[in-house]
């Protein structure tokens, strides 16, 4: 479904990559595009490494071999500045990670005015902006703590977007949510998918992923076993691996 | 420091109206408690002893402010150089830690006033004499500042390591620094994990000034015991040294209570 967005330029280009840890082999090269518009899902059995590579892409976790650039910057040149590729990169987690002793506009406007540096009359004014689109403005003063999971969920994905980032990767962002809170998350991400926004998405909603991915990629063994537009990879499979998965899953 | 300073303050507040009625009533009271009871609390009608007392509750008020301080300092300092990434500096932090934890804090004293101390050369003391460089009072500071701190060390490392790891991973991904990291995340939470710890070892800190005593400092068993010594009332100032420390960690236990609360995050245990 490329024709829905104008695609750009790739933003994410990952090739030959391999990750161990000790003498397991997580990742065994794996290769993927993602152009600037575009939203892509990746599917898998757990295990599969679908994290792992997600926290590669923005330098959490150091590859052993290959290459991923991220809007033509090397993630693994070690002369890269970490700080420049996060900034690019917003990530958001399965556990939220919010930052607890912050309430949540505090916990949006901390890294613009920590680590860019930015006015705070300013990041304040976009803060409440960007909770308000994730449907929060009622909760601006509320604590981690405070909110459920969902609503803490929505101020992490607005806390990555306060950076303004060229690509959000979502690891798993609704495994731990009930299919209630579920929804207002998996809204939030859609609306952000149809302004252009650049996502990867690590899930395992394959009914989002079915209607909302330009492109999906299915995982296992460390290895990308399958890729394609979402209509062809889960209407004709054509590997046995994915068949028996999405058997299993759907 | 001048230990005499705030003496005089007090004999001021003394000397105006109300107060100096209600502390001459109270001095009658004691000096007849004395007379027909045989109980000497000297420092409640004795302007002398008071005055003495007075100056060792502000000596040890003095090192307790000044050492918790440094030793806080001290431990965030060795946890910032145990966590970074040097091998010497992490070697370093683990000697210190393992040298002033495992070693008896009255001898700790006694090494810097009578080894460390006779090293150092001596100044004017613009009367013609010499004085230390250091006085006792210094060194007590230096000394429990550092065994307070070893502990302070371990405490504010247990407190970081219980700061969930992936709190700490979302920070990094949003592009903060160590330095930033430790500032705004890490320590804001660590500390609140590490209260109840470091509020045992500050009180064990408070208690511990009484071995300046060794060393001739000023402080209240010093002083306490000055008084005993001449007006023969042991029994008397004990009691009254023992209540001065009780409400003496009260106002500490008070104060980090304070702040324990004012941290607290609403929704948010740990």
């Amino acid at each position: 479904m490329a024709s829905r967005h104008q695609l750009g330029e790739p933003v994410v280009v990952v090739a030959g990559v391999e990750k161990s840890f000790g003498s397991f082999k997580v990742l065994k090269d794996v290769g993927l595009i993602v152009r600037r518009g575009e939203t892509v899902c990746i599917i898998g059995p757990s295990g599969s490494g679908k994290s792992t590579l997600l926290r590669c892409i923005n330098g959490l976790v150091p590859i052993s071999k290959g290459s991923i650039t991220v809007a033509g910057r090397e993630v693994n040149d070690p002369r890269l500045d970490k700080l420049s590729l996060r900034r690019d990169v917003g990530i958001v987690f399965q556990q939220y990670n919010l930052f607890p002793h912050k309430s949540a506009l505090q916990n949006v406007m901390m890294a613009p005015i920590h680590v860019l540096k930015q006015d705070k009359a300013e990041v304040e004014e976009r803060a409440r902006r960007l909770l308000a689109k994730v449907g929060l403005s009622d909760k601006l003063a509320s604590y981690p703590g405070e909110l459920s999971g969902g609503q803490q969920q929505r101020v992490a994905i607005a806390r990555s977007l306060a950076m303004n980032p060229k690509v959000m990767l979502f690891d798993e962002v609704t495994a731990a949510l009930d299919p209630e809170t579920k929804k207002e998350v998996l809204v939030t991400i859609q609306d952000l998918a149809a302004e252009g926004m650049t996502c990867i998405l690590v899930t395992h909603e394959m009914g989002f992923a079915r209607e909302v991915a330009d492109h999906v990629y299915f995982t296992d063994g460390g290895l990308i076993v399958e890729h394609g537009p979402p209509a062809e990879l889960f209407g004709a499979p054509r590997e046995e691996r994915t068949k028996a998965f999405l058997d299993k899953v759907l | 420091m001048d230990p005499g300073a705030p003496l005089r303050c007090v004999r001021d507040d003394v000397a105006d109206g109300a107060t100096a009625r209600q502390i001459a009533m109270i001095a009658a009271f004691f000096e007849r408690l004395n007379e027909t009871q045989g109980l000497n609390f000297s420092v409640f009608y004795d302007a002398f002893d008071r005055s003495r007392f007075l100056t060792g509750l502000w000596t040890t008020s003095y090192i307790c402010v000044v050492a918790i301080l440094a030793s806080l300092l001290l431990g965030l300092l060795g946890v910032w150089v145990a966590g970074s990434g040097s091998r010497l500096g992490r070697l370093l932090v683990r000697a210190y830690v393992q040298f002033f934890r495992n070693t008896p804090p009255l001898v700790q004293l006694s090494f810097f006033y009578f080894a460390v101390g006779g090293l150092l050369p001596t100044v004017s003391d613009g009367f013609g004499g010499q004085s230390p460089l250091v006085s006792g009072t210094g060194w007590a500071i230096i000394a429990l500042s550092l065994f307070a701190g070893a502990f302070n060390v371990e405490i504010f490392r247990a407190g970081i390591e219980a700061v969930p790891s992936t709190t700490v991973e979302a920070a990094e991904s949003l592009g903060y620094t160590r330095l930033q990291l430790y500032i705004h995340v890490v320590l804001p939470l660590a500390f609140r994990i590490c209260l109840p710890a470091l509020n045992n070892n500050l009180v064990n800190l408070v208690k511990t000034t009484t071995l300046a005593y060794a060393i001739g400092v000023p402080e209240l068993l010093y002083a306490a015991s000055q008084i005993w010594s001449e007006s023969f009332n042991v029994r008397e100032m004990m009691n009254v040294l023992l209540v001065t420390y009780v409400l003496l960690v009260a106002v500490l236990v008070f104060v980090m209570g304070r702040w324990e609360r004012a941290m607290r995050i609403p929704g948010y245990s740990t």
